[in-house]
């Protein structure tokens, strides 16, 4: 049926967190343009007539397509697919790094690829105050009955208190609609489909980079977005007058999505200035505001830190949106738990938003999972381990700090040609832009076997401190001796 | 919009975070978001739990309760966990899923020794439930074959409308439930589909129909499958009730069973919900059968291009606890047993209740409560009567006059019934 042959799509959507099998797929998965771009204008089967006129090799698609359109006689009915004009979608750019990571017999090798927390063994991490929730909960026999379609009580209120803070006068005045979701893509998603259904033509701006799966869910939520200018390859920093430039421009009434802390996949945040300027011109434009907070605790240590852009944002008096994901502050990746939570200006807003929150996740998955929604509520709830989780989550951040540290001090030392690697250190987070190009990336995992994204992207979290040193001389020879 | 800029400008001017912030005098972008309806089925347990009388039943939402009317844990799924605690690492599953799960859940669907499965043209993935497994499905339609509809069954489970809207298909009904006989319009759904354009989209329960219990005999199924092979209908199944509706989820799966045999290539939805307890857990499966294990590949590939922008990847406990007792032979032994136990007790209800009714004097017929099957009875009372039931006996259901019966139990079914020929018996 199809020619398949060994092609590998690249494209600079840096997914970090997901895992699908690695896969060859023929020249016409270029086809399956659905998946990757927003295609409003042309439905799929439009774009195969497309396609096939182009191309020399004449698969048949357009038969197969007549076929499953269903004038087809009884024998042939059963035997016949629906699913023959089905192309392999792309492969993760991810996943093809832990793949091939996997299939690397060096005892160098090094892992930069994956977008979780790794101890200095190089362990996954699961974190002691969870084993104890869970224990809890295990003594507790707690039953497993849905959840409302907002999700657990106990949980939504923690999570609230804890992303503006307990005492914020916004939370007594009930002004923030939050449920549950699932991790922070489901509550992205959720968020992406009100927007949809009530800011009908509304855009979303997105930094340039971002996370991969920011424009998936946009796309496919029916969401229009466009970019605001955000790295700068030349400081390895922010462009911020690009970035401002980009916010003012933008139509009034923007949703801007902006990363709470630790973007991803730079690792650089806007000072506490910048944050005030962005929310200036922000409300200048009549935008509002969508954080992203994925990292809470994890950038610097401090969770009520982390959260001081939102609540800077909240403190103006401006209603936002933000997503929150406990997926790396708490290591409860597969669990999926987060929250989508709407500051509004009233009460009776907050109110009706939930409610309509709710109605576009009940034919999404009617109600969120149970478990780690009760692990965050026992953490949380429980002053002792309130007090562990925030020691563990320090714990984890310094280390990702002190191997920051370390690789820096090798690359000043090692590094003659006096070029400034101090970005490493302004840098926050698990996720860092080491400025280097594709072929510099390439050259990173032929030579040295150190695997990452071919933006340049590296996870510190996959870093040990044992190999800080290895990992600086792979860069310096990257950065100098590959073009 | 002047009003607002000049809001703005106020606040601008003051950014310091010592702003006298008053909630009333700023308009809101959220002016023209309406509230929203009460979900039908899950609205009935908000307003049963506010309900203060100590009289007061719940036969609202399809979940089991035990005689004493307690949400059940299953023994095998407390094992399951004990297991599973604290030993894995909470680490992202794949986008489709644990895969050890999978191929426990198909066989279930499909039979043990399935050569679909064998040969590997079943495209499958771990899905939010059976609500996650529709929906992908749904946006899956509306990718591939984004001309067609669906056609849902009259009545279904209200929230199949929604799935299936959110996904932009357009949707159809079909002739199902006959209110005279309360049984199967078998005659006008065979017209329906023989009438369908050729080609066309299905939505079948597989087994213990939801809201109204009723399920096509053997024969009908034969005879439905065969009118799918002359037009060339596609079938999906939403199987919700493996097990639950005769003790047995080997003959649950009868219908798909059927048109596999028949050839077709079916589309399913599986949930665990119900059969293993794990309501909360959300853990349910989303298949599709394929040509070969080549097209099976790319199909499971687009149905992971849809999960990842929804939810990235599934969560992994409820995941854990299924192939933790479908893989250990002693476990899944446990697990048949409690499934009939669940089957068991509500066919037993059935009987007591229509017992009851019938006891009571009733001139209505009510063998309707022991010919449908599984969680659900279609009681045939007026939204009406179900008021009244609801406020003057403090009975919550929801308002197509559907029965859980998992919510009857041998302390409250004699009240049920006193209070259903309390309603009824004018009519």
């Amino acid at each position: 049926m199809w020619d398949i042959k060994e092609y590998t799509l690249h494209h600079h959507f840096a997914l970090d967190r997901v895992a699908i099998p690695k896969i060859t797929i023929s020249a016409m998965a270029s086809i399956s343009l659905p998946s990757i771009c927003p295609s409003a204008a042309l439905s799929f089967q439009d774009k195969c007539k497309e396609k096939t006129n182009s191309r020399s090799s004449s698969k048949s698609v357009l038969s197969v397509k007549t076929k499953s359109r269903g004038q087809i006689t009884m024998a042939v009915a059963v035997n016949t697919s629906r699913f023959d004009n089905i192309t392999m979608a792309p492969p993760d750019p991810i996943l093809g790094v832990s793949e091939a990571f996997k299939a690397d017999t060096s005892e160098l090798k090094l892992n930069l690829g994956v977008g979780a927390y790794r101890t200095e063994e190089l362990q996954p991490y699961v974190l002691k105050v969870v084993k104890k929730a869970e224990n809890l909960m295990l003594e507790r026999g707690e039953n497993k009955e849905y959840l409302p379609i907002e999700g657990l009580a106990a949980f939504n209120k923690a999570t609230a208190e804890l992303l503006f803070g307990a005492d914020n006068p916004i939370l007594h005045q009930q002004r923030v609609a939050t449920i549950q979701g699932l991790s922070g893509t489901g509550s992205l998603r959720v968020a992406a489909a009100l927007i949809e259904r009530y800011f009908p033509g509304a855009k979303v701006l997105i930094s340039s980079p971002t996370w991969g799966n920011h424009k998936n869910i946009f796309n496919d939520a029916r969401v229009p977005w466009s970019e605001y200018r955000y790295y700068d390859p030349k400081t390895v920093g922010l462009d911020f007058d690009g970035m401002v430039a980009d916010i003012k421009a933008a139509p009034e009434g923007s949703f801007v999505l902006l990363h709470g802390c630790a973007h991803n996949p730079t690792g650089i945040d806007p000072t506490l200035e910048q944050w005030e300027k962005i929310a200036d011109v922000i409300q200048e434009k009549n935008h509002i505001p969508f954080f992203d907070v994925a990292y809470q605790g994890f950038a610097s240590g401090s969770l009520d830190e982390d959260a001081s852009s939102v609540r800077m944002f909240a403190a103006r008096g401006m209603e936002l949106l933000v997503a929150q994901s406990y997926s790396k502050n708490l290591g409860l990746y597969a669990e999926r738990v987060g929250a989508i939570n709407v500051l509004c200006s009233s009460a009776d807003a907050a109110v009706r938003v939930k409610s309509q929150l709710k109605r576009i996740a009940r034919p999404m998955y009617s109600n969120p999972p149970v478990h780690g929604a009760r692990i965050v509520a026992n953490v949380v709830g429980n002053p002792d381990f309130f007090n562990e989780w925030k020691e563990e989550m320090e714990m984890m951040a310094g280390r990702i700090k002190s191997v920051r540290q370390k690789l820096y001090n090798n690359l000043s030392a090692k590094d003659k040609s006096g070029k400034d690697w101090s970005f490493v250190l302004k840098q926050i987070g698990m996720i860092s832009f080491t400025g280097l190009n594709k072929a510099q990336s390439d050259n990173m995992t032929d030579k040295w076997h150190v695997y990452m994204t071919k933006d340049g992207r590296i996870s510190l979290a996959g870093l040990s401190s044992a190999k800080c040193e290895y990992l600086a001389d792979a860069i310096i020879d990257s950065y100098h001796n590959v073009s | 919009m002047a009003i607002r800029t000049a809001i703005t400008r106020r606040i601008t001017s003051s950014s310091s975070s010592s702003i006298l912030f008053n909630s009333r005098s700023m308009s809101s972008w959220w002016g023209n978001v309406q509230p929203a309806p009460k979900d039908p089925i899950l609205g009935v347990t908000e307003a049963f739990l506010a309900d203060p009388s100590p009289d007061k039943v719940n036969v609202g939402v399809g979940a089991y309760r035990d005689d004493n009317g307690k949400p059940v844990v299953l023994d095998c799924v407390r094992e399951a966990e004990r297991r599973v605690a604290g030993n894995l690492n909470m680490e992202y599953l794949p986008m489709g899923g644990s895969n050890k799960m999978v191929e426990e859940t198909l066989k279930l669907a499909y039979g043990e020794d399935s050569d679909l499965i064998k040969d590997k043209r079943i495209a499958a993935i771990q899905a939010l439930s059976g609500t996650g497994a529709c929906r992908i499905f749904a946006d899956f339609q509306k990718r591939f074959s984004p001309d067609s509809q669906i056609y849902i069954p009259a009545p279904t489970w209200s929230n199949h409308h929604n799935i299936w809207r959110d996904a932009n298909v357009p949707q159809r009904t079909f002739h199902y439930y006959h209110p005279e006989s309360k049984g199967l319009d078998f005659a006008s759904l065979m017209d329906d589909v023989k009438n369908a354009p050729n080609g066309s989209f299905f939505l079948l329960h597989a087994c213990a129909h939801n809201p109204t219990g009723v399920d096509p005999t053997v024969e009908q199924w034969k005879e439905i499958s065969y009118q799918f092979k002359v037009k060339g209908h596609f079938a999906f199944f939403d199987m919700a009730y493996q097990g639950f509706a005769s003790g047995d989820p080997e003959r649950d799966a009868k219908s798909i069973r059927i048109f596999l045999e028949d050839g077709h290539l079916i589309g399913c939805s599986q949930s665990y919900a119900k059969n293993m307890g794990l309501y909360g857990q959300r853990v349910g499966c989303l298949s599709l059968v394929c040509e070969d294990e080549k097209q099976a590949v790319a199909v499971k590939s687009q149905l992971q291009q849809l999960a990842r922008p929804m939810y990235s990847n599934p969560p992994v406990h409820g995941a854990l606890i299924v192939s933790t007792i479908l893989g250990d032979p002693d476990l899944k032994q446990l697990w048949l047993k409690e499934v009939k136990g669940m089957a068991d007790r509500i066919i037993g209800m059935r009987t007591s209740l229509r017992e009851n009714i019938e006891k009571l004097g009733s001139p209505l017929s009510w063998e309707h409560i022991t010919n449908q099957i599984g969680m659900f009875c279609y009681s045939g009372m007026t939204p009406e009567q179900v008021d009244r039931l609801t406020k003057e006996f403090h009975i919550y259901m929801t308002r197509n006059g559907r029965i859980s019966m998992a919510g009857v139990t041998s302390g409250n079914v004699e009240y049920l019934a006193k209070a259903i020929h309390e309603v009824t018996k004018a009519a």
